[in-house]
């Protein structure tokens, strides 16, 4: 059948013109095989441009399109849809990539167009080989796992759930809250954190859309956007939280007096074996700490808290449980560590008391924390200094790279309250204030009029004379040395990647960044998905965020969950591959290199054959197969080749451009 | 001759400083000179006049203890500017005489102090120990220089021997052919006498069938194992001997000493070389021997100024030497003894005993010195 190919040639305004000659294109394209029309154009993109292209589809019954312009990541979806819209396949659409390939690459205007011309004839010896295919569609499961139930995962969830919609909202650690449940008052606005977020974590917990599953790690997925398997180990708590009222008589009973540190507290207080970590704790039970306590440890306990127990809520035969979940999309929201300044050893941490790390610092000052907010050093004095370090693990060549954002505003934030609780001289030793967001600046101002002093030089190390601190910097406004004593230093420690990053990376078949973060979709325009269709992030496991970024990130990875999962079924690229029973001798080859396990041996048969669902359309089986059996839709051997074959030929030959001729393919 | 300062913004990567300042902050001289190395850094990337930067006395205050670079957020190269400076005044003839006669000496006698060479080896002359030439060892026990000629250190040298003697090592040393391994020599900016110097030594260690080298101080060790190019030979500062001697049982520490000790982390030991447990576990196996931990230790030691050719460089620097305050910080712990494991250090603190007074309250001690004392049997 002939075939009716029309070629678009854009100016992209003066981005392609001014480089290539655009009416050469259109004479040369013109006279190559199937061309039945050929035309420039300023801005095909535009609506005048695309209706340039309808008018001519209906007027010359074109049957194949050929757009010479951008990448086709910009505009592919665009004349795809003009197809469509004019009843053509949109896979019967090629772009040839004259602007990122050629125009913008090259300055000469002779040979750019040159390169031009071998790029669209190229693209018209494809087209011509091009297949209809049709968009497969799934159902979709009108239900979102969320992982991490610290700030980001909670919003995610409220949202999701007031959508209508199920949600399983999983927690590795037997509370829900995450880092921003341990801050006292939060910048710049100094609400009390917890005041504004147990709302929140209350209405988790009452909320009937949202599964809760404390002390539980999501530990296995398979399946696609719409409709992933999911296995979640919920480990044991050693307490039946239907029967435990969180009345706290087994805490008081438990004989580890001494206790050990308490991870809420980070390490400022001790809790015992059993605990509730803190009063607004969600769920309020108790659990056991199976690495301190003496009977799961050592065997050996006089149980007193199974005594102490009126509700008979202990359970020391509690075992570990698997839940199978089916869900329609994910939300990844793990937040993040703190850095470890033990790293950095030149600030003494560790070696010294009352160096204190950012978040020990909010603990120190929360009214529910070990000192009832009141900001005391270790022998419970008062301090009359304090120095406060910026940028600890962050912007550092030894440890990370990356600014890790709130430690200026967190740091100011704590230098104010320390400043109001003790009256102490406050010094602040920073590189550059990075105070961006909304009312920062001005809280920045703030402290500085409360009489907080500013060393513009990082904290350079930590040492003793005569039993106080002592902070040694260089006031480098002044090119001066300095050394300061203190009575306390609070180190403004980065926020890192969490320490099992790369295990959570791959059971979600996710990537990270450089910087140990996971990476999103792409950085500007699709932030919070992630390469995977239906798994998206929220908060601090993409990178280091504020609250109020965080917030914003979880609604917008809410809006995406909603978004699709209202579609109800899903449309998937039909650019798979497939394996032609005939040809296929079992070799099994492709089920090996398979990225995505979307090729299964039938037993039966003794042959090969591609789940639909699963494959992603990368093409490996189609380059390994040896009996050329698979295939990949849309970038067959033929349509490849003739590409290839119209790029290598030297000679503009009208004559050679039978995309058939030089192909020895199956197909 | 001319220099480009665009070959030292790309050589000690001057254009990525962000100018924090961690660097004057943690420096062991910036209250005792006018050197500030952020300033140094900023002025050396934007000067069209290198040589007002270059005539100033402060550039030989430093000590090379690289206690900024090893901090720098930006992996900004601090010491090796120093040093880069330091060799385009040494190409210029225009090093302070005392460097130069140091050089100099390095080139003629193989030790910057200009001893002869012949003599290099006096020091063992009654100890039976083997020498590369006359007997042969898979075990090169490397002297240098200070350990060689200086009266103070040689007991250092001689502790050792008899150390390992009675733990059966097999070692020789190189006797008259010992020259200067260079560490000094390329912080004081003879790159090309450096070179020179790694070359010949490389190549006679390697002809003599060396398999392993043992250095007294931590600056040889530092040369060998960092910044000899060819070298393969695997190197141990004596600590990490001695803690081994100690671990397989070889070394018997069985007299008790009944001292109060503490330990000053050598720069080119402790913070550029990370051993840092080797010196405490050995003064923690010593009988009788109450080790207390200094307030500045490990990666937060004070640099004593022994290093970078600051034992030959005059001046540059002014105030109470960072020596004396080592030692009143060791006085102030009440200890007796104050142990160390480079020469440098042992001599720098020998001279702050005496200048601050002290000398009635606490000894400086090398650890193998100490060691020796722990095994003599009464």
């Amino acid at each position: 059948m002939k075939k009716n190919i029309g070629v678009y040639i854009c100016h992209c305004g003066t981005n392609i013109a001014a480089t290539v000659d655009c009416e050469e294109l259109v004479r040369f394209s013109s006279a190559l095989p199937g061309v039945k029309m050929a035309r420039d154009y300023r801005y095909l993109c535009s609506d005048p441009g695309q209706d340039l292209i309808k008018k001519d589809i209906r007027e010359l019954s074109l049957d194949r399109v050929v757009i010479a312009a951008c990448s086709p990541r910009m505009h592919e979806a665009t004349f795809r849809n003009l197809l469509s819209s004019e009843g053509i396949n949109p896979y019967l659409l090629n772009i040839a990539n004259i602007r990122e390939q050629c125009s913008w690459v090259h300055h000469d205007r002779g040979k750019a167009t040159e390169k031009a011309r071998h790029i669209l004839r190229a693209a018209v010896a494809r087209v011509l080989g091009q297949e209809a295919l049709t968009p497969r569609k799934f159902g979709i499961q009108p239900s979102v796992l969320v992982v991490g139930a610290g700030i980001a995962g909670i919003q995610a969830a409220l949202n999701i759930a007031g959508g209508g919609m199920k949600v399983t909202l999983v927690e590795k650690s037997p509370f829900i809250g995450g880092h921003m449940a341990q801050l006292d008052k939060t910048f710049p606005t100094l609400d009390c954190s917890s005041c504004i977020f147990t709302p929140r974590t209350v209405e988790v917990a009452r909320n009937r859309q949202i599964e809760l599953l404390v002390n539980s790690e999501v530990t296995e997925v398979t399946g696609f956007v719409g409709n992933f398997k999911t296995k979640i180990r919920k480990n044991p708590t050693y307490v039946d939280f239907i029967k435990c009222t969180g009345c706290g008589d087994c805490v008081e009973a438990c004989v580890l007096k001494k206790g050990v540190p308490s991870e809420f507290e980070e390490g400022m207080a001790r809790r015992r074996a059993i605990y509730i970590p803190f009063p607004q704790a969600v769920p309020l039970k108790a659990v056991v700490d199976k690495e301190s306590c003496l009977l799961l440890s050592k065997g050996k306990c006089k149980k007193t808290c199974v005594e102490a127990c009126k509700a008979g809520a202990l359970d020391f035969e509690q075992k570990e449980e698997v839940i199978e979940k089916e869900v329609g999309s994910i939300i990844i929201a793990t937040g993040y560590d703190p850095f470890d300044p033990h790293l950095l050893p030149q600030y003494g941490y560790g070696v010294y008391d009352n160096i204190l790390t950012g978040l020990q610092f909010e603990r120190l000052s929360s009214p529910s924390g070990p000192n009832r907010g009141e900001i005391l050093l270790k022998d419970g004095t008062v301090p009359k200094a304090i120095a406060f370090f910026h940028c600890i693990g962050s912007r550092d060549e030894n440890t990370n790279l990356h600014c890790s954002r709130i430690c200026c505003m967190a740091s100011m934030k704590q230098a104010h309250l320390a400043k109001e609780k003790t009256g102490a001289e406050i010094y602040e030793f920073y590189i550059d204030i990075n105070a961006f967001g909304k009312g920062y600046q001005e809280f920045y101002k703030r402290v500085r009029e409360e009489g907080i002093f500013f060393i513009r030089g990082k904290g350079s190390e930590i040492f003793k004379r005569d039993g106080r601190l002592v902070v040694a910097a260089e006031d480098t406004l002044l090119g001066t040395a300095v050394e300061i004593p203190v009575d306390l230093v609070v180190l403004g420690t980065g926020l890192t990647a969490r320490h099992d990053a790369e295990k959570v990376a791959q059971t979600f078949g996710i990537s990270r960044s450089a910087d140990g973060f996971f990476m999103e979709a792409h950085p500007k325009l699709r932030p919070v998905a992630t390469q995977v269709d239906g798994v998206f992030l929220a908060g601090c496991c993409q990178g280091p965020k504020d609250i109020p970024d965080t917030v914003a990130q979880a609604s917008a990875a809410a809006a995406e969950v909603m978004s699709l999962l209202n579609k109800g079924e899903i449309e998937v690229e039909p650019t798979i591959a497939t394996i032609d029973p005939e040809l296929c001798a079992g070799c099994k080859l492709c089920i090996e290199i398979c990225p995505h396990s979307a090729i299964e041996f039938l037993e039966m048969k003794g042959i090969s054959s591609v789940n639909e669902a699963l494959c992603k359309g990368c093409g490996a089986c189609t380059a390994i197969c040896p009996n050329k059996a698979a295939r990949q839709n849309h970038f067959t051997h033929n349509q490849v080749l003739a590409e290839v074959d119209s790029l290598v030929e030297k000679e503009f030959n009208v004559k050679a451009q039978n995309p058939n001729v030089k192909s020895m393919t199956n197909d | 001759m001319k220099i480009d300062p665009k070959t030292f913004i790309h050589d000690y990567q001057l254009n990525i400083c962000i100018q924090c300042g961690t660097c004057t902050g943690g420096c062991p001289v910036k209250f005792r000179s006018p050197l500030n190395m952020r300033r140094l850094v900023r002025e050396t990337h934007l000067t069209d006049n290198f040589s007002s930067i270059s005539k100033r006395a402060e550039l030989w205050a430093c000590t090379t203890c690289s206690t900024c670079s090893l901090r720098c957020p930006s992996g900004v190269k601090n010491v090796e500017l120093i040093m880069g400076i330091r060799n385009f005044l040494a190409n210029k003839g225009e090093v302070p005489s005392t460097i130069r006669d140091a050089l100099e000496n390095t080139l003629l006698q193989g030790n910057p102090w200009g001893r002869f060479r012949d003599r290099r080896a006096d020091w063992a002359q009654d100890l039976g120990v083997k020498i590369f030439g006359e007997e042969t060892s898979e075990t090169l026990f490397y002297v240098g220089c200070a350990p060689s000629y200086d009266p103070r250190v040689q007991s250092v040298s001689t502790s050792l021997v008899r150390i390992f003697q009675k733990a059966g090592v097999d070692f020789a040393i190189l006797g008259k052919k010992e020259s200067c391994c260079g560490n000094e020599i390329r912080r004081m900016g003879e790159q090309a006498l450096f070179k020179k110097l790694a070359k010949d030594n490389t190549a006679l260690f390697k002809k003599l069938g060396v398999k392993r080298i043992i250095t007294i101080s931590p600056h040889c060790y530092n040369a060998f194992k960092n910044e000899y190019p060819d070298l393969n030979i695997p190197v141990q500062h004596y600590t990490q001997v001695l803690v081994d001697l100690i671990e397989a049982g070889k070394l018997h520490l069985s007299k008790e000493l009944g001292i109060s000790v503490t330990y000053h982390d050598p720069c080119f030991l402790g913070k550029q070389n990370k051993v840092f447990d080797e010196p405490r576990k050995i003064l923690n196996s010593i009988p009788g021997c109450d080790f207390i931990e200094m307030e500045r230790s490990r990666e937060r030691s004070l640099c004593c100024e022994g290093g970078g050719g600051r034992m030959w460089a005059e001046g540059g620097t002014e105030g109470k030497r960072n020596g004396e305050i080592r030692i009143r910080e060791a006085v102030a712990l009440a200890a007796k003894t104050l142990a160390t494991a480079c020469p440098f250090c042992l001599l720098t603190f020998e001279d702050s005993v005496k200048t601050s007074g002290l000398a009635e309250q606490i000894v400086v001690k090398d650890i193998a010195e100490l060691v020796m004392e722990a095994l003599e049997v009464q």
